[in-house]
C-alpha cells in the first residue's frame, strides 16, 4: 500500500475577538519550479544554499521600464548600477540590452572595461575616484559625475597637464520633500553649492560639462520626489544656457527606484506600494518636457536603475536544518540561509515560500540561519506550514544587492546561477571553498 | 535505535499517567474545544490522528506503529515531532497528569 505524505502535527490556540497581527490570511502557493527547472534539482545539482537568476525575468523587467520611458521621452538611456549587483554575467545580460555601465569604485570601473563596455558609456560615480582612476576614465573620455570639490580640483589639474579634455557631469543634491535628504554626495541645490561647482567649472574652460546628475535617495516610494529633482536639474539646465550659452548632453536621474520588497516595518507589502515604471516615468518626464529647456536643447534623460530591474529576478533556494521551540512555546525554523549571504534581510522581511506542497495549517513561527550569531534572523514571526528537517524553501526578491554585498562569514558563499532564455541553468560564480578563503592568507615563518 | 533513542526521552514522557484532558472536545477537522478555559484551537491532520489516539488511551508505541504503516516518515523522524507534538500540547495545557 502507497504510503501518505506526512507533515509535522501542530496545534494552535484560535483566538476571536483581537484581530490578528498577521491582518488576513493570504495564500501563498509553494515555489516548486523556476523557469522550468525544479527547485528540487536545481538543489540537488547545484547544493543548498543557492543562489538562482532568471535571465528572462530580468529582460522582461528591463523592457517594461525602458518601454515606460521611451513611449514619454524621445531620448532615453539606462545605465546599469554595477554596485546593485555586478557578477559579469548579470551585467552583460544589461549590456546586451544596450545599457550603459554606472560604477562607483576603481574596481567596478574595471570590472565594467572588462566587460567590453566602451569608456564614453561608463559613468563615473561615486565619492571615492583616485587620481589614477581618473586619470584612466578622463583617457578613455567616460563621463565623470564630479562629487565634490577637491575631485573637482583634482581633474583640472589633471586637465592641464594633459591634452584631454575630460567629460564632467556634477552631482547635485537637493530637497525634494522626502526623508532623509542624502546630501553627503554631490553639491547641494538649494545653498548655492551646485552653481559654485558649475561656475568653476565652466570658468576653468578645462573641462567639457556634459551633464548634470542627481541621486535623491534609495527606495524611493514617491514618484512625486522625482518630479521635484527633474525640475531642479532642469533649472540648472535653463541657468547654464542662458548664462553660457551652454547646452548640457543629458540630466541623469540616477536611480532609487523602489522595488516590490517588503521593507521592514512598513504597513502594507511592496506589491502595493512600490510605485510602477510608469508612475516614475511619468513624473520625470513630464517635469523634463513642462520645464524651461528650450525643445531643440532636451537633453537626454538618463536612470541608473538597479534594485526595481534585477531584484524580481533573483532568488535564493535554501533547506529547513531543524525545528525548535523557543521558551515561549514559539515555534523557530532554522534554514541553511544566514544573514551573512541575505543581507538584504536586514531591512527586509523577506517572503520565505516553501518550495513543496504544504497544508492550509500554518503557525508563527520565527525563521533564523546557521550561524552562530543572534543576529542571525531571517524573520522575527511569520505566519508559516509547519516543514520538516529537509524541506526546501524558497526566498524571492532577491537579485539586488545581496551578490555584492553578501560576506563570508563563518559558513562560505555558495553557487551563484542563471537561468537562460531556453531554460537552461548556468554557474555563473562558483562556490566558495576553504581554499578560496585560504589562498589569500598568509602565515609567517614563527608560525608555520 | 529507538531503544537507544528512549534512554534522552525526559522521564516525564515515558509517565504512563499523561493524558489528555477528560472533557475536551475534538471534532474530525481538527477542531479541539476546553470546556474549562473556553479557549479552542486548531489541528493539522497528522496532529488530530494523534489526539484521537490518545483519547483511546493509546500508547507511544502503538500510535507509532500505526502512523508508520500509514504514512511516509521514519521511525526517529516521528518519534521526534511526537514528543515535540506532545510538549506543544503541555504547553497550551491539554494534559493533565493524573
Amino acid at each position: 500500500m502507497e504510503k501518505f505524505a506526512f507533515e509535522r502535527p501542530f496545534i494552535k490556540r484560535l483566538s476571536s475577538g483581537m484581530p490578528s497581527k498577521f491582518g488576513m490570511k493570504t495564500k501563498i502557493e509553494p515555489i516548486t519550479v523556476i523557469d522550468d527547472n525544479l527547485v528540487k534539482d536545481l538543489i540537488n545539482k547545484y547544493g543548498s544554499p543557492v543562489f538562482v537568476l532568471s535571465e528572462k525575468t530580468i529582460r522582461k523587467t528591463f523592457q517594461g521600464a525602458k518601454r515606460a520611458f521611451t513611449t514619454r521621452y524621445p531620448k532615453v538611456q539606462f545605465a546599469w548600477s554595477y554596485k546593485t549587483n555586478y557578477l559579469d554575467a548579470v551585467c552583460r545580460v544589461f549590456h546586451q540590452e544596450g545599457v550603459w555601465a554606472e560604477v562607483v569604485s576603481g574596481f567596478e570601473y574595471e570590472k565594467a572595461v572588462r566587460n567590453n563596455v566602451s569608456g564614453d558609456h561608463i559613468i563615473f560615480n561615486g565619492p571615492d575616484k583616485s587620481k589614477d582612476d581618473l586619470k584612466k576614465a578622463i583617457l578613455n573620455d567616460s563621463p565623470i559625475h564630479i562629487d565634490h570639490f577637491d575631485e573637482l580640483y583634482c581633474i583640472i589639474d589633471i586637465a592641464e597637464e594633459s591634452d584631454k579634455i575630460p567629460k564632467v557631469a556634477i552631482r547635485v543634491n537637493m530637497d525634494t520633500g522626502i526623508y532623509p535628504q542624502w546630501d553627503r554626495f554631490g553639491f547641494n541645490y538649494e545653498n548655492g553649492e551646485a552653481w559654485d561647482a558649475l561656475n568653476r567649472i565652466m570658468l576653468s574652460g578645462k573641462l567639457d560639462l556634459i551633464g548634470l546628475h542627481t541621486h535623491i535617495g534609495t527606495f524611493i516610494l514617491s514618484s512625486d520626489a522625482y518630479r521635484q529633482a527633474a525640475a531642479k536639474l532642469a533649472d540648472l539646465a535653463v541657468g547654464l544656457e542662458r548664462k553660457y550659452g551652454h547646452v548640457v548632453k543629458y540630466i541623469d536621474l540616477g536611480g532609487g527606484f523602489a522595488s516590490k520588497s517588503n521593507l521592514k516595518g512598513a504597513y502594507l507589502p511592496g506589491t502595493d506600494t512600490a510605485p510602477s515604471f510608469d508612475e516614475y516615468a511619468d513624473a520625470i518626464t513630464s517635469s523634463l518636457i513642462n520645464s524651461q529647456i528650450k525643445p531643440e536643447n532636451l537633453p537626454t534623460l538618463i536612470l541608473e536603475t538597479g534594485r526595481a530591474l534585477i531584484d524580481d529576478a533573483g532568488y535564493l533556494l535554501g533547506t529547513v536544518l531543524a525545528n525548535k521551540r523557543l521558551a515561549d512555546g514559539r515555534r523557530s525554523t532554522i534554514l541553511d540561509i544566514g544573514v551573512n549571504i541575505l543581507f538584504t534581510s536586514f531591512w527586509y522581511d523577506h517572503s520565505i515560500i516553501p518550495a513543496q506542497p504544504f497544508s492550509e495549517h500554518t503557525e508563527e513561527t520565527a525563521i533564523y540561519g546557521p550561524l552562530c550569531m543572534n543576529i542571525d534572523v531571517l524573520r522575527e514571526a511569520i505566519d508559516f506550514p509547519p516543514l520538516i528537517k529537509g524541506d526546501h524553501v524558497v526566498i524571492n526578491r532577491v537579485g539586488a544587492y545581496n551578490m555584492t554585498q553578501w560576506m563570508q562569514f563563518i559558513t562560505m558563499r555558495p553557487n551563484v546561477i542563471i537561468i537562460d532564455g531556453n531554460n537552461k541553468p548556468f554557474i555563473i560564480r562558483n562556490k566558495e571553498s576553504v581554499e578560496t578563503i585560504i589562498s589569500q592568507e598568509k602565515i609567517p615563518p614563527h608560525l608555520q | 535505535m529507538v531503544q537507544d533513542l528512549n534512554i534522552f526521552i525526559p522521564a516525564k514522557f515515558k509517565r504512563k499517567d499523561m493524558k489528555l484532558k477528560k472533557n475536551i472536545a475534538v471534532s474530525e477537522s481538527g477542531f479541539i474545544f476546553d470546556p474549562s478555559t473556553g479557549e479552542s484551537f486548531s489541528m493539522n491532520n497528522i496532529g488530530t490522528e494523534i489526539v484521537e489516539y490518545l483519547k483511546q488511551d493509546k500508547s507511544f508505541e502503538e500510535i507509532k506503529k500505526s502512523m508508520l504503516e500509514k504514512y511516509e516518515v521514519d521511525s526517529t523522524s516521528f518519534e521526534k515531532y511526537y514528543y515535540d507534538f506532545i510538549n506543544s500540547l503541555q504547553q497550551l495545557k491539554l494534559i493533565v497528569d493524573e
